[in-house]
């Protein structure tokens, strides 16, 4: 795990291979033997310098999160933290130059390492990150990074980092302070490194002069008064007071950065231990960390499907969805087909893709040989035959079962028989399409997200007769696109539409209560959603739920469906014209110049009462109810993983983060108060909010 | 308990609280030094009669930290014997001064005590001495700390006091200043400032905008705005108020309490300690209080210290002639008004901060003075005082002419 070799001039290198693992990272086992090393290399008085460096393409891609999961008491987590502390303390202090020399990616507890030695040099690898990203998955940075990177830049740019998790490449971090020197290769990195130390055989961390001020202003200053005030409140405009991390950086650093470097460590170390412990981050780090990456990994995948490739995708609509995935594939280098019936809806559609690769192109995330690359990848037709050759096509076109039926058998009729055929709808069951194919075995649901060419997940729906091939073979898919899938089973909304619906008609519900608006839409946001659920519904328009409601009603009845959202909708539509913001008005207004607002009209449809719930009960609502209904379909089994369950709440319509998702909120609350406020807000207001008995079998949905 | 007789209230005119104001090249020292001798000489006043010296100072740093009452009393040659005291009730400093020299005196720990304030806002600047509630990411997080000016607009969007509204009260406090000093009804409390030469650094009060119209303001950029949405402050206040949708950012530096430098004093005392010193009382206190309310819309508490003092004192708001609240911005007064229902024509008629600045822990004392010039030149009887303090602490003192 850690080597060591001695050069000519008594300088040791120090090279982290943390052979059992795909990436070096720093684990309880790591910081004991590193800390026994500095011990040895420390007290040798022949070595001259220390050069610490990876036998990796990266340096160290950060804490191991299995340990930090591990720990459930502050004293093992003070216990393990401090080692590491001690041994970087021990290298600063040691009175010889250390260097971190490193290879690549330096991330988390890599560039924490790298802030305990005197001088950091990179190898110039445009795609290394190097930063601190704890606060992403609910921590702060325990090694010491919260108080020597504001030593080393500054309180400005130092809350930035921490506070954002932001992670620079190479270049970007040199500028920025974050590393001293660039280099082009490892024979260069060591040389150089050997050169510093040469060069600066006695060194102190300037934070250990006597005369050390922090760079910028200290934090009792009028520097730091104008800096700590306005990052404290930009912090909580962000949070909203839901996530614990931020807040325990800038406390940490704020406490830290007015004591010396030993006792800083201290305070970081006790708001480390608090986040370490703290029940949202460990939700946090088992859906954002593990939870996505158990998808990404496609754990969903029937093991014994065999891979098949993806030679060439079929895309049925050229509108903003097809146009999206066409983008998509391509970028994946897959080509793709797409279809319409219209020259010119196609041409928008190819446009769409130049548009996009131009934007990337503008942000340095492209070159104009790649964009004519992935440009190559796209052909358009108007002709059903050009599905021939297609191993998968994806169906995109407007939501009429009719059309659906038709090109399905279109393209069906010219596919390779082994070939599958995916639908991206939204809203129609996947098992009524497949009665349509020809072959439904080979027949499942592809749900993109708008717009595709930036959602991050995709949900694939499992039509009644749908085979392991076709699942096989859209995970695969998925995954090439590099998106993340979440499997569902086939029902009225799938998973992600019919909970997300839920936040929307709840938000309606309040309305026609005589709720305040602001109130309802205030409470969305503090409760973590990106938007109110008026705003939302005006995004997707007032007419598009009318209309899935009314479709609800034909094909269930009328006790499948929300009556308030019904009756609300059918007023919005055809009485005043109200469909949301494409109209220019829904709930809000939306003047050609000026700011959107909440529309007057709308208090004289539903006067506000006198009496106003508090925003404390107009939040459970509004979380209670997309949880419910995440209960419903775990019960129901459109749902088999609570994992998938909260990935997709929070990569398919934003469901808070700090909750670790839909089926994580009810973890956060406890099985047994969930179930017990559940009663509480049905009494209140209504039967919607019943408990689902599946929380009466469990105590947890991840044991 | 004994009845505190108001014997006198000197004041400094307050200088623009900025470089190139007159009375940026005065020490806070030398303006309360100033007043604290004033205050001595016209009343021929023994200080060994003096008990303690007692100053509001908000911003106890540097040139004003060390306890400057002490400072100021030694250096204005005061007895030995008198002690002094320095405190911080934010805004309300200088009337906290009066009020709680007010309560030694009822209980028998003092019998004569000067009690006032000093603030030299261009010198040292508001702020400048952090403060865990601002500063500290801990607390201001728990407390949703927002800058006073975001609480004012609050205050504004909630009652829904246009840009138009607080602008035409700002330029009544402007008329009514100028009118005041053009018919010199401060001149029994304003202690001109002189050098040590006995040239003159500033005699009248330096703020003011004569011809000051609501057109005029109407240019001036929203303070607090950039404050508010850029840096995140709005998004707090509304953490607290989900109500609202947005804070409307009304208030600017033409209807806020002007920054000023300024000294003032009052001196307090018993009956017998007056017949010692051989003066006469002007006034007598009736009442005061000290309220605090929600800290995040902060500025709320004049009317229900008002209210409390009102009670204690058997008084109702229709008993009180005149009344000073301290305008710090104009949606406090806005507020005050339609909370007590105060008479519109008895309040601030003489203007206030917004016209002549608000030298924070001076401005309590001031007030005082002033209220009790006008009910002299009046020949009225009772009057009240009243300042919004941050934290959402609110301060209140009703006297009566004997």
């Amino acid at each position: 795990m850690l080597k060591i070799k001695l050069d000519e001039n008594n300088i040791v290198i120090l090279t982290i291979d943390c052979e059992t693992k795909p990436m070096n990272v720093i684990d309880k086992e790591f910081v004991e033997l590193f800390h026994q090393k500095i011990e040895e290399i420390t007290s040798d008085e022949k070595n001259q310098g220390l050069i610490l460096t990876s036998a990796r393409d990266e340096f160290v891609a950060g804490g191991d999160l299995e340990m930090l999961r591990s720990i459930n008491t502050a004293e093992d987590c003070v216990k393990v933290t401090s080692l590491l502390h001690k041994a970087l303390r021990k290298i600063e202090t040691w009175g010889k130059p250390a260097v971190a020399a490193l290879t690549g990616t330096t991330l988390g507890g890599g560039y924490e390492l790298a802030l305990g030695c005197h001088h950091r040099i990179c190898i110039n690898k445009p795609k290394a990150k190097i930063g601190l990203p704890e606060v992403t998955l609910g921590l702060l940075p325990g090694g010491g990074g919260t108080q020597r990177l504001p030593r080393m830049i500054g309180l400005q740019s130092s809350i930035l980092y921490l506070t954002t998790g932001k992670q620079l490449n190479p270049e970007k971090a040199l500028k920025a302070g974050l590393i001293n020197d660039l280099v082009d290769s490892e024979d260069e990195l060591i040389q150089k490194s050997v050169d510093f130390i040469k060069s600066n055989p006695e060194i102190k961390q300037p934070w250990d002069e006597k005369k050390f001020k922090l760079p910028g202003g200290e934090v009792q200053s009028p520097k730091g008064y104008q800096i700590i005030p306005a990052s404290t409140a930009m912090m909580n405009e962000k949070t909203h007071g839901n996530y614990l991390a931020p807040k325990n950086i800038l406390c940490a650093v704020y406490e830290g950065c007015q004591v010396p470097i030993d006792q800083a460590l201290e305070i970081e170390l006790r708001y480390f231990t608090e986040l370490v412990l703290n029940p949202s981050t460990k939700n946090m780090i088992r859906t954002l960390f593990y939870g996505i990456n158990e998808c990404n990994k496609g754990q969903a995948r029937p093991k014994d499907a065999p891979k098949k490739a993806i030679n060439k995708v079929g895309i049925l609509g050229a509108g903003m969805m097809g146009s999206g995935i066409a983008f998509s594939t391509a970028m994946a280098g897959i080509p793709c087909v797409m279809k319409d019936i219209s020259e010119e809806t196609l041409e928008r559609g190819k446009a769409y893709s130049s548009n996009v690769l131009d934007k990337m192109i503008e942000r340095g995330r492209c070159t104009p040989e790649k964009k004519e690359k992935v440009l190559s990848l796209i052909s358009t037709t108007t002709e059903p035959k050009e599905m021939e050759g297609c191993d998968l096509v994806i169906e995109a076109v407007i939501e009429d079962r009719a059309l659906k039926a038709r090109v399905t058998k279109e393209s069906e009729d010219v596919m390779p028989s082994d070939g599958i055929f995916a639908s991206n709808t939204s809203t129609l069951p996947i098992t009524g399409l497949a009665k349509e194919s020809q072959r439904p075995k080979q027949f499942i649901g592809l749900h993109f997200f708008s717009p595709v060419d930036k959602m991050p997940l995709v949900e694939i729906i499992m039509g009644e007769e749908t085979g392991d091939e076709a699942l096989a073979m859209c995970v695969d898919y998925v995954r090439a696109i590099k998106k993340t899938p979440i499997v569902v089973n086939d029902g009225r909304g799938f998973y992600t539409s019919r909970v997300f619906t839920t936040y929307v008609s709840e938000g309606i519900n309040l309305v026609t209560e005589g709720v305040n608006p602001a109130l309802i839409e205030n409470a969305g946001k503090m409760c973590g959603m990106p938007v109110g659920p008026l705003a939302v519904a005006d995004e997707v328009s007032i007419d598009l739920i009318y209309h899935i409601v009314k479709q609800t009603v034909e094909d269930v009845g009328l006790d499948a469906v929300d009556k308030k959202t019904l009756e609300l909708s059918t007023k919005f539509v055809e009485e005043l014209g109200r469909l949301g913001r494409k109209a220019g008005k829904g709930f809000y207004e939306y003047p050609e110049s000026g700011k959107k607002h909440i529309s007057p009209e709308l208090e004289k449809l539903y006067p506000i009462s006198k009496e106003q719930p508090s925003l404390e009960e107009v939040k459970d609502r509004l979380l209670y109810i997309q949880s419910i209904e995440t209960l419903r379909c775990l019960e129901e089994n459109i749902l088999t993983t609570s994992r998938d369950a909260d990935v997709g709440s929070i990569m398919g319509w934003g469901f808070p983060a700090w909750a670790g998702g839909s089926i994580g909120f009810v973890e956060l609350t406890g099985v047994k108060n969930f179930k017990e406020r559940c009663l509480e807000l049905e009494k209140l207001y209504g039967k919607r909010f019943s408990p689902p008995s599946i929380l009466d079998k469990k105590e947890s949905f991840y044991s | 308990m004994k009845t505190v007789y108001i014997y006198d209230a000197v004041r400094t005119p307050r200088g623009r609280g900025k470089k190139d104001g007159k009375l940026h090249t005065v020490r806070p020292v030398d303006l309360a030094g100033s007043v604290l001798e004033a205050i001595q000489q016209r009343n021929n006043l023994d200080t060994t009669l003096v008990n303690d010296v007692v100053l509001g100072c908000v911003t106890q740093v540097g040139e004003q930290g060390g306890c400057i009452a002490k400072s100021a009393a030694l250096y204005a040659n005061y007895a030995d014997s008198v002690s002094g005291y320095t405190l911080n009730r934010f805004c309300g400093s200088g009337l906290e001064a009066i009020n709680q020299g007010a309560s030694s005196i009822m209980s028998g720990y003092f019998d004569m005590i000067v009690a006032g304030g000093v603030e030299a806002l261009s010198r040292v600047p508001i702020g400048s001495d952090g403060g865990a509630w601002m500063i500290d990411p801990d607390v201001a997080t728990k407390t949703h700390f927002v800058p006073q000016g975001i609480s004012a607009d609050l205050i504004s969007t909630l009652a829904g006091y246009s840009r138009t509204d607080v602008d035409s009260f700002a330029v009544e406090s402007q008329n009514k200043a100028t009118q005041a000093w053009e018919e010199n009804r401060f001149a029994k409390s304003i202690i001109p400032i002189r050098d040590q030469n006995g040239l003159m650094i500033l005699e009248k009060d330096e703020h003011i905008r004569p011809g000051t119209t609501v057109e005029s303001l109407s240019g001036l950029r929203p303070s607090f705005l950039e404050m508010g949405t850029k840096y995140g402050f709005d998004a707090v206040a509304l953490q607290k108020y989900p109500e609202i949708m947005e804070i409307e950012h009304v208030h600017h530096a033409g209807n806020s309490s002007g920054i000023v430098d300024g000294s003032s004093v009052v001196l307090i005392g018993n009956e017998e300690s007056g017949l010692k010193a051989g003066i006469k009382p002007r006034a007598k206190i009736r009442s005061f209080s000290m309220v605090s309310t929600e800290p995040t819309i902060m500025l709320t508490g004049p009317a229900p210290a008002t209210n409390k003092a009102l009670k204690a004192a058997g008084m109702e708001i229709g008993d009180i002639d005149l009344i000073e609240i301290n305008e710090a911005f104009a949606s406090v007064v806005l507020r005050f008004i339609e909370e007590t229902g105060a008479d519109l024509g008895k309040v601030n008629v003489n203007g206030g901060a917004i016209a002549m600045g608000h030298p924070l822990g001076a401005t309590g004392a001031m007030l005082l003075g002033t209220v009790l010039d006008e009910l002299e030149r009046q020949n009225k009887s009772t009057g009240l005082i009243t300042l919004c303090i941050g934290g959402g602490m609110g301060i209140a003192t009703i006297i009566e002419r004997v």
